[in-house]
């Protein structure tokens, strides 16, 4: 994991000597799978993100959190080349985000509402899309099928294979859009709020995959606005809103009121905080905000 | 060069007639007279516009693009009318369905660049390209009116007996194109059509296969309309594919249906037409709307039959 570096800015006074923790081992790591560094985008001239620096290294479990509007999903366009930043740099595996081509090396889970579900399309053809990267303009082959066959069957969705995608349940659409990832036999699986939609056992069930594939080495990154479902799974939370707000182990984060002040005022009691700090520290630079946050988390643990 | 080209496709035309003459001496029917090989060159053109028009309105209806073989087919009758404006005023010898193809890609690109700048495809900007299109090609034929009003109406509405061997071949060629390019880019047309932002991230050019697509279907348009004519020739590229999406449950089926509904609508409207004394492309697409409605009735009925019986979702395995 890396954080930004820390420039200690003149009014930042609650900053404590736990600054020097904000720049890790990260050099230990060569080759991170995601690398944001200074990012600044704006779909006008006000900035969704500003000054966001991440690393992902390989094996890692992350977790994107954010109020609505945080530039979560800008995030993850930048993360994926779909959107190139205004200032800073993405790269993954090493190389410029918007410019990486191997498809075959993310696997991506979209907001469910993305896809054209009115088309006549069946939960086997979706998840045959996974293969794609890999066949090119090529059929699929056996041993493709059985690929897509055993993702499938992963998700439970067997029972659906020749089922219309229109015709399905919320949560079974985003199963059937999983499997589409698993299909691609990734090595990064990025998925933006995955479980909007789907029923409660689906989701612990979902996460428990999850964790099985990232013991199997798999890179994840995932949006979510289900708190408790990241807490109990990622091993990382990155708190988003505009700037990174908190970026730590997820222990370290369930201390904190990092996600208060990022949500704003919506969580009983720390309205102070939030109205306070939260607002002066957007004008402050997205780092000392870092850092800030990381000596809330570190009081809220003595608490 | 060309002739090298279209040679074996004038064997195609010869092998054609050949098997409409048998089938005459089979069935005796009058339509298929020997004496009328306009009509089976009208016949068989058809039957192409019924293979290339839905395999590439499918892609099209469910990007949600129904409209843009409409404002592409109006830019097209532009294109008519500059060649045959070109050909009487500077006496050259061009052919109005080359200048159509021209400016119906041009229009084409124009779409898909304005929405790639953009980021959505916007029916405000096509309806701007469609008006502008017929406005212009009636402008130019309105400045030529003494020469040029008298042949308009075979564009705007199609003719089944103008069909010349050379228009015959040449539809025979688009077709061979649109549909092998279609073969070769399937993968990624489909995953481009259902998931753009997916596809972007599995690293396909989505908006090169946008462009791709939207040229596709110039070319299919130009070539329906000697047939079809302007205003009707987008809807071979949309109404068989919208009875196909009542009926397919896979996306592999309602490419399959849906052309097998064009070539139904095409060979019984041709033949109403000729029965009935009436204009070919109105009563094919005609028939392809009564196809549509049936369609519509059974998928509803397959439906009601079918959604008792749901399969249960097995758990995750983590």
């Amino acid at each position: 994991m890396t954080m930004p570096h820390t420039t200690a800015a003149p009014d930042a006074t609650d900053v404590t000597p736990d600054a020097t923790d904000a720049t890790p081992d990260a050099t230990t790591h060569p080759d991170p799978v995601i690398d944001l560094s200074t990012v600044t985008f704006g779909y006008t001239a006000t900035p969704v993100l500003e000054d966001v620096s991440l690393a992902v290294d390989p094996g890692e479990y992350a977790a994107v959190v954010g109020p609505n509007g945080s530039g979560k999903s800008t995030l993850l366009k930048i993360v994926l080349g779909l959107v190139t930043p205004d200032a800073g740099s993405a790269r993954l595996f090493g190389e410029p985000s918007r410019s990486f081509d191997n498809g075959a090396r993310i696997g991506y889970v979209p907001q469910h509402a993305d896809a054209a579900v009115g088309m006549p399309i069946t939960v086997r053809e979706v998840v045959k899309m996974g293969r794609f990267p890999h066949v090119g303009v090529r059929g699929l082959s056996d041993a493709d099928w059985d690929v897509v066959d055993a993702a499938i069957e992963t998700v439970g969705m067997a029972g659906f294979a020749t089922r219309r995608i229109g015709e399905l349940s919320g949560g079974q659409r985003q199963r059937a859009f999983i499997a589409r990832a698993l299909a691609g036999e990734a090595d990064l699986l990025v998925l933006d709020e995955p479980t909007v939609g789907v029923d409660v056992e689906s989701v612990e069930a979902f996460y428990d995959l999850l964790d099985a594939l990232n013991e199997d080495g798999m890179t994840i990154v995932l949006i979510e606005h289900d708190l408790g479902a990241v807490t109990d799974h990622a091993e990382r939370v990155v708190c988003l809103n505009r700037t990174v707000r908190f970026d730590g182990p997820t222990e370290a984060f369930l201390g904190s009121d990092a996600f208060a002040r990022a949500f704003g005022a919506t969580v009983g009691g720390i309205e102070r905080a939030a109205s306070g700090d939260a607002s002066g520290g957007g004008d402050a630079s997205g780092d000392d905000d870092a850092s800030f946050e990381r000596t809330a988390a570190s009081g809220g643990d003595r608490e | 060069m060309i002739d090298l080209v279209f040679a074996p496709l004038y064997r195609v035309l010869e092998l054609w007639y050949w098997l409409m003459i048998q089938l005459h001496g089979l069935t005796g029917m009058e339509i298929l007279d020997p004496s009328f090989t306009f009509l089976y060159r009208a016949i068989l053109m058809g039957l192409c516009i019924g293979v290339m028009a839905p395999l590439i309105g499918t892609y099209l209806v469910h990007r949600r693009l129904a409209l843009i073989g409409d404002a592409l087919a109006h830019t097209a009758f532009a294109g008519v009318a500059v060649g045959l404006f070109v050909n009487a005023v500077l006496d050259f010898g061009i052919s109005p369905y080359l200048t159509a193809v021209v400016v119906a890609m041009i229009a084409a690109l124009a779409i898909e660049l304005i929405s790639e700048a953009t980021d959505v495809y916007n029916d405000v900007s096509m309806a701007i390209v469609l008006s502008t299109g017929f406005a212009l090609g009636s402008t130019l034929i309105s400045l030529n009116a003494g020469g040029l009003s008298v042949g308009i109406d075979q564009y705007l509405f199609g003719n089944l007996s103008t069909v010349a061997p050379f228009d015959a071949v040449v539809l025979l060629a688009l077709c061979l194109v649109v549909v092998a390019t279609v073969v070769v880019a399937r993968n990624q047309l489909l995953y481009v059509t259902f998931d753009e932002t997916a596809a972007a991230v599995s690293g396909i050019p989505v908006n090169w296969y946008n462009r791709l697509l939207v040229v596709l279907t110039a070319l299919v348009v130009v070539g329906a309309m000697q047939i079809l004519g302007v205003i009707l020739v987008a809807a071979m590229l949309v109404v068989p594919v919208a009875g196909a999406t009542q009926l397919a449950r896979s996306f592999t089926e309602s490419i399959l249906i849906a052309v097998v509904l064009a070539e139904l609508a095409v060979v019984l409207g041709i033949a109403v037409a000729y029965y009935g004394g009436a204009t070919g492309g109105p009563v094919i697409v005609l028939v392809a709307v009564g196809l549509y409605v049936v369609a519509a009735v059974l998928g509803k009925l397959g439906d009601e039959l079918t959604d008792s019986s749901a399969p249960e979702t097995d758990a995750i395995e983590g």
